[in-house]
């Protein structure tokens, strides 16, 4: 009886085969209906953004829609910019360098996603202990490059892909 | 199910119930065996039938007039309000319905957890109760996104962003979520979808939830098991029936108040303002109802951790029948779990509290303390006062300490007698 039990016969190859087949047929219509969720063609061609930056002062910001999504454009003054460079980066939770997040000889231009990267609201400019963005939600501080310093949010806020087309225009996206 | 076999009257009734047994489903249900001393914290059960119901029927009218639209759902709902004959009023039964429900549901389950109706054998009962609640946060939740006001759409980035806590598929997740790079139009059109759904899921486990409540029977007051049907039970039509409707009158009146009197007293007036995917309002806070989770989630100063804590929350009373080691079921009997139980109560009214309240000072320490209390309860007291505490004696039966005018000491069982 054990002996026979152990052994394959054809049956156990046909209903393994035909188990298989199944399986792949049940994902291949499945998979359509999970894809189905995913942003579509209409969303992806909203891809890039040009903005015009000309008008904007120093130590102002502007803030921009991409992709649904708010992009905060700010010109920072050189103090600003001496003042996050000089974090040391054992303070940073999300260790990151000023220099890696602006383009290099644009210093004063930092593009950011306004999005806490905590649960997704806009964090307020100008507020906050540490002289830049402040996330009414639930407590997020950052400092004036846009990095956390304080609160429930585990990462800086994001830099999306972006260029300068020339001085007084960028491309997001 | 039933004990006897039940025969239609007339020829045609007998004629269809021998192919379709329906009427002898009536029959049962009419029948049914209902323990005596059931008090007035049973008839959340109909109740919540009748919040179902309500909801549905004021939501199909309510789907007749909204349009699922990102640019044009604000202006329906208004037109709704404004325009469409007696809108506003079924409107308003339907967002204070959605209230009411969870008033109910939360009756409901703290008179299981006192009376202590989660444990054996009734445990499928609780878990497809659980699920139901589960399902009703989700069709609340994206209800709530659905007239695509401030709150709607900053609710939902927040729950949503919850997902983007899952290490590294959170964010392709959030993304799937939404059918966009942030809560836009796709995310409206289908939650509208799954909005319309859910009430049909619930209604079908609502089936389940009763048919397994009527294998065991109901448990009582008393919490003891009873002989069905004899002197301890009455039939549930007219008995449980007519005090069912009384509750639901008196239920009713509650519901009336805020529909006619306070309807956006439970909602956020910041509701009333278009979406704006540029401003977030300064204090976001969800409804009422999921106020003590909230706590939680933000009494946590970790992203991951937070979302953790709040889903464990929710997904621990599921094995609570487990972590229950109390033989006795009701909590009359048992003179230390009562206290604790009423912890537990102030603990998720102050939690409920303090969500509501901003994530700082005295109001993140209570929601600390509150939110340690709340896991304590369930993963430490339970088990443990279940072990060592002297229960109080279990009368015999339902009937005798009534008929002999109270709880003679000789009549009651021993503390170590099985229930």
């Amino acid at each position: 009886m054990s002996k026979e039990e152990k052994k394959v016969n054809r049956r156990d190859f046909l209903f393994t085969a035909s188990y298989t087949v199944g399986a792949v047929g049940v994902g291949a219509v499945i998979w359509p209906m999970i894809d189905q969720m995913n942003p579509d063609k209409a969303q992806q061609a909203l891809a890039t953004t040009e903005v015009d930056i000309s008008s904007i002062e120093p130590g102002k910001s502007i803030t921009v829609l991409w992709r649904g999504k708010p992009i905060f454009i700010k010109k920072r003054t050189s103090e600003e910019i001496a003042e996050a460079r000089a974090v040391k980066l054992d303070d940073l939770p999300d260790p990151q360098k000023d220099e890696d997040r602006v383009k290099e000889g644009k210093d004063e231009w930092l593009v950011m996603l306004g999005v806490c990267t905590h649960l997704g609201c806009v964090p307020l400019k100008d507020k906050g202990d540490f002289n830049g963005w402040f996330c009414p939600c639930h407590g997020s501080h950052y400092d004036v490059s846009g990095r956390i310093r304080k609160g429930p949010a585990p990462t800086n806020m994001e830099i999306p892909k972006f260029e300068f087309v020339d001085s007084n225009t960028i491309k997001i996206g | 199910m039933s004990e006897h076999e039940y025969v239609p009257k007339s020829k045609a009734a007998k004629w269809f119930n021998d192919r379709l047994p329906l009427l002898t489903l009536g029959a049962h249900l009419t029948d049914y065996p209902t323990p005596k001393n059931l008090n007035y914290w049973w008839t959340f059960g109909g109740i919540l039938t009748f919040c179902l119901i309500t909801q549905i029927v004021t939501g199909i009218v309510l789907a007749m007039h909204y349009v699922a639209h990102a640019d044009l759902a604000f202006a329906s709902v208004e037109h709704i309000m404004r325009d469409v004959n007696y809108g506003w009023l079924i409107r308003y039964i339907h967002s204070n319905g959605a209230s009411m429900f969870f008033l109910a549901v939360y009756i409901h389950i703290f008179r299981s957890l006192f009376y202590g109706s989660y444990k054996s054998p009734r445990e499928v009962i609780w878990i497809i109760g659980l699920m139901i609640y589960l399902l009703m946060m989700a069709a609340a939740f994206m209800g709530y996104v659905l007239p695509w006001g401030q709150m709607s759409f900053w609710g939902a980035t927040v729950i949503t962003n919850l997902f983007s806590a899952i290490p590294l598929v959170g964010d392709s997740i959030t993304t799937w979520l939404w059918g966009a790079y942030s809560v836009d139009n796709p995310t409206l059109n289908r939650f509208f979808s799954l909005h319309y759904l859910i009430p049909f899921l619930i209604l079908g486990l609502v089936v389940l939830h009763i048919w397994a409540l009527h294998v065991p029977g109901n448990n009582n007051p008393v919490g003891i098991d009873i002989k069905k049907p004899s002197k301890d039970t009455v039939p549930f039509h007219p008995y449980i029936t007519i005090k069912d409707a009384f509750a639901l009158l008196v239920f009713m009146i509650i519901f009336a108040g805020f529909v006619f009197f306070t309807p956006n007293v439970l909602g956020h007036s910041d509701n009333y303002i278009p979406a704006n995917p540029l401003v977030t309002p300064a204090h976001i806070v969800p409804e009422w109802y999921l106020l003590p989770f909230y706590a939680i989630l933000r009494s946590v100063p970790d992203k991951l951790g937070g979302v953790i804590l709040m889903f464990s929350a929710i997904f621990i009373l599921f094995v609570l029948p487990w972590l229950d080691t109390s033989k006795v079921r009701s909590a009359v009997f048992r003179p230390i779990y009562r206290q604790f139980f009423w912890i537990l109560v102030i603990d998720v009214l102050m939690l409920g509290y303090v969500g509501a309240m901003p994530a700082e000072g005295v109001y993140l320490v209570l929601a600390r303390v509150g939110t340690i209390y709340y896991f304590l309860h369930f993963i430490v007291v339970m088990p443990v006062v279940g072990y060592l505490e002297k229960t109080d004696p279990i009368p015999m039966s339902i009937s005798e300490p009534v008929l002999t005018g109270g709880a003679e000491p000789s009549l009651a069982r021993k503390v170590n007698d099985k229930v």
